[in-house]
């Protein structure tokens, strides 16, 4: 039997941080591979889960640990050998908790890689180091692009099938960084073995040539979205409401009979009480008179944190709407121009009705206009100069597409207003998930409804 | 790059509540009748605990469903009833035993009733009106769990099809459905089992005391440690001892096992789980021992 040492637990009194990252990769780069290395080697693995893949890599003729059995959870994955569906996986080290989303890399499955890099900090993208950059390579750094994925890490694996030489990975280093460069990226490259641990969690000693950190180094020091945001100094704040507390007859304490507060996530900023708040898309202003939660008030919430917001005077405000500070406000908009991955089998033609869902609203829009589809075989230009003409999206295609809205929102620009610029498209039949959609800045101007336009 | 420059952000505690609240709020906004799957175990105990945070200063806006084997312990019993007075809240058991008397369900060979569980709350949502059964499952627990979305379509028949699961994108949670089918929600989708004993012990939270070591009477069988009861006959071979022990997880008493332990109050919890080298499902759960995808095909049958 194996035996480990129980993984280091970091003191309570010090708050770890949490890093969401998420691994992508072509089929057969070794991402399971390197999922269960990262696992392995941060001592994460219980004995009895490891000692359940040891019999299976056993009863399947295989030798050693078959790492990838850790995470491929279904039982068509395991049957298959690929990956199918995102699975999620925790662990921690001293320094840092870890949210894992190790995502499919088959084309056919791209949506699920969708689904595990819109919350990632970070993003692992698998290189095989034989093979160098390949379709789903380049698909799944426009993904990144797409979402702006803070960090992008590109492992080039399988360096001990190339005795580790240096030559082939500085070749996919200068491929990626242009990529990189044209797709407006921050990508870190590192040669691993997922395989045999080479700089995943351990320096390597066979690559002497490289003296950059390990995976491991990188995920555990490498700012997450949210702690990026709050080193933004300055910037307003964002509270889609999601719910009115409004206890009355059901008030725990008679003094909340009266209560009233919009309860929601403060999506970015710092929210202060005091603050001048305007109510979108009304338009409406007022000032937060205080901010509370079930553990007493606050003066101050930050992004993250679920809250409830009293507000000074009595305007209507409902789910759907929109708190935002009244320094660097929100502004409501009803023609949206936005990169959207389509991630149905049924194809989104000029036209099409779909239901927006955006913050905590869902509201009615028209596909107006789809102006554009990414090719992915197109070698580098910018997300937007790889866009070739187009009147449809197919599943898994990222296009241009513009929106009428049925009643405006505050949709803003992704880049600079990341929650605030994500919206899914939902089927108005039958409630499927059918995109995601992250919305751009165009020249501010007025629509012809009056709504200024991103 | 540094990141010493950045102000504290918030604990990997602090993040999970907030997260949980989130989409507790989430789920009830957008449900007709939303239900939380209660049974006085730990983990359901901190999804209802989330839920009071995210409805305080109202009463919790949802009713409780509990789906109880016949098998279950008394004492967890007795603190869930506890638990819903206290709260004033509004709890519907739909009993195992209830089923198999009226015929619809028939008892297995072995005596054990969790894959029995399926029927009656199946039956209990649909006689309940309920559209979205929170959950207390968390990712960490199973390798199938771990492909979950938080918010799980299940068609009408409650079945959950891993491999049309539809994409989950930042926390933009889709909880449309057709008239028949309903969503299950999971809060605590990201937590740990040591992130739900840190929560607990952080915020006082009381548990059945089956969960802290006691003595108790106790045979070994398949390396768990089993307490005698009708449905859970003990062999010629499977001598009776006295141990201190403490259970992790307290299912179906008839195929949930103890493990010893002198942890007497959360903290001790905390550092034994923190040490631990089995997962908390294999040292306890004999239903999932039996095959690689027990789990996956329990759930595609409308399962938890």
């Amino acid at each position: 039997m194996t035996t480990f040492a129980a993984a280091p637990v970091a003191p309570d009194s010090l708050p770890t941080s949490l890093l969401r990252f998420a691994t992508a990769g072509s089929v057969d780069d070794g991402k399971s591979t390197l999922v269960g290395r990262l696992l392995h080697d941060t001592k994460s693995i219980l004995a009895d889960a490891y000692e359940a893949v040891e019999r299976v890599t056993r009863e399947r003729g295989g030798a050693g640990v078959d790492l990838a059995l850790l995470t491929d959870g279904l039982r068509a994955e395991r049957e298959q050998g690929i990956t199918i569906d995102v699975a999620y996986r925790y662990f921690s080290t001293p320094r840092r908790t870890f949210i894992l989303a190790d995502c499919p890399g088959h084309v056919q499955y791209t949506r699920n890689t969708v689904t595990g890099a819109s919350t990632a900090d970070a993003l692992v993208v698998l290189v095989d180091a034989r093979h160098g950059v390949l379709e789903q390579t380049r698909r799944h750094l426009a993904v990144a692009a797409l979402l702006r994925v803070p960090h992008v890490i590109v492992a080039v694996n399988k360096m001990d099938l190339s005795d580790f030489a240096q030559a082939p990975f500085a070749g996919i280093e200068a491929e990626v960084a242009e990529h990189a460069r044209r797709l407006a990226l921050a990508i870190t490259m590192v040669p691993v073995s997922a395989l045999h641990g080479d700089n995943v969690a351990v320096r390597s000693e066979r690559t002497p040539w490289y003296a950059g950190p390990t995976v491991l180094d990188l995920l555990e020091t490498l700012p997450s979205a949210d702690e990026t945001e709050r080193a933004a100094a300055g910037g307003g704040w964002r509270l889609p409401v999601q719910y009115v507390l409004r206890p009355q007859d059901a008030a725990l304490t008679a003094e909340h009979r009266e209560y009233r507060g919009y309860a929601g996530q403060v999506t970015e900023g710092v929210v202060r009480v005091g603050d001048s708040v305007v109510v979108q898309p009304s338009g409406r202003r007022t000032t937060v008179a205080g901010i509370d939660t079930a553990d007493g008030p606050l003066t101050q919430a930050q992004a993250g944190q679920s809250v409830a917001i009293r507000l000074a005077d009595d305007v209507d405000v409902s789910r759907g709407d929109l708190l935002s500070s009244a320094i660097d406000a929100a502004i409501a908009v009803r023609h949206v121009d936005a990169h959207v991955a389509w991630l149905a089998d049924r194809p989104l033609r000029v036209r099409d009705r779909v239901l927006v869902q955006h913050g905590t609203a869902l509201v009615q829009a028209l596909v107006t206009g789809i102006s554009g589809v990414l090719d992915i075989a197109l070698p580098g230009g910018t997300l937007d100069s790889s866009i070739v003409p187009g009147d449809y999206l197919a599943l898994n295609d990222i296009g241009v597409v513009t929106l009428l809205l049925a009643q405006p929102l505050a949709i803003e620009d992704y880049g600079t207003h990341r929650r605030m610029g994500a919206f899914v498209l939902v089927d108005p039949q039958d409630g499927a998930t059918l995109a995601a959609g992250t919305a751009r800045a165009a020249e501010p101007g007025t629509g012809p409804d009056g709504y200024v336009s991103i | 790059m540094s990141v010493t420059s950045l102000q504290p952000g918030l604990s990997t505690l602090e993040a999970l509540e907030s997260e949980g609240i989130h989409i507790l709020r989430e789920a009830v906004a957008t449900a007709r009748k939303p239900v939380i799957l209660f049974s006085g175990g730990k983990d359901s105990v901190v999804v209802l605990h989330l839920a009071t945070k995210a409805f305080w200063p109202g009463r919790v806006p949802i009713e409780l469903l509990h789906v109880d084997t016949g098998h279950n312990f008394d004492e967890v019993i007795a603190f869930r009833d506890a638990t819903v007075a206290r709260l004033g809240l509004r709890l519907r058991v739909a009993k195992v035993q209830d089923y198999i008397d009226d015929g619809r369900l028939r008892e297995r060979p072995d005596g054990t009733r969790n894959a029995l569980q399926t029927v009656p709350l199946l039956g209990a949502i649909a006689d309940g009106g309920y559209d979205v059964v929170f959950g207390g499952a968390r990712r960490d627990e199973e390798k199938a769990r771990a492909k979950e979305r938080v918010v799980s379509l299940r068609d009408e028949f409650g079945a959950w099809d891993p491999r049309n699961q539809r994409p989950e994108l930042w926390n933009l949670y889709n909880t449309r459905h057709l008239p028949g089918q309903h969503v299950r929600v999971f809060p605590l989708s990201n937590w740990t089992e040591l992130d739900v004993w840190r929560y607990i012990e952080r915020e006082r939270l009381d548990l059945p005391a089956l969960y802290y070591a006691h003595e108790r009477e106790v045979f070994a069988r398949d390396g768990m440690l089993l307490t005698p009861h009708p449905a859970l006959a003990r062999r010629e071979s499977e001598p009776l001892v006295r141990r201190v022990v403490r259970y992790r997880t307290v299912g179906d008493a008839s195929c949930t096992g103890a493990v010893e332990s002198p942890a007497c109050c959360a903290a001790d919890v905390i550092a034994e789980v923190a040490a631990t080298r089995i997962t908390e499902r294999g040292a306890t759960r004999a239903d999932d021992r039996s095959s690689e995808a027990a789990m996956e095909d329990r759930k595609k049958e409308g399962y938890f």
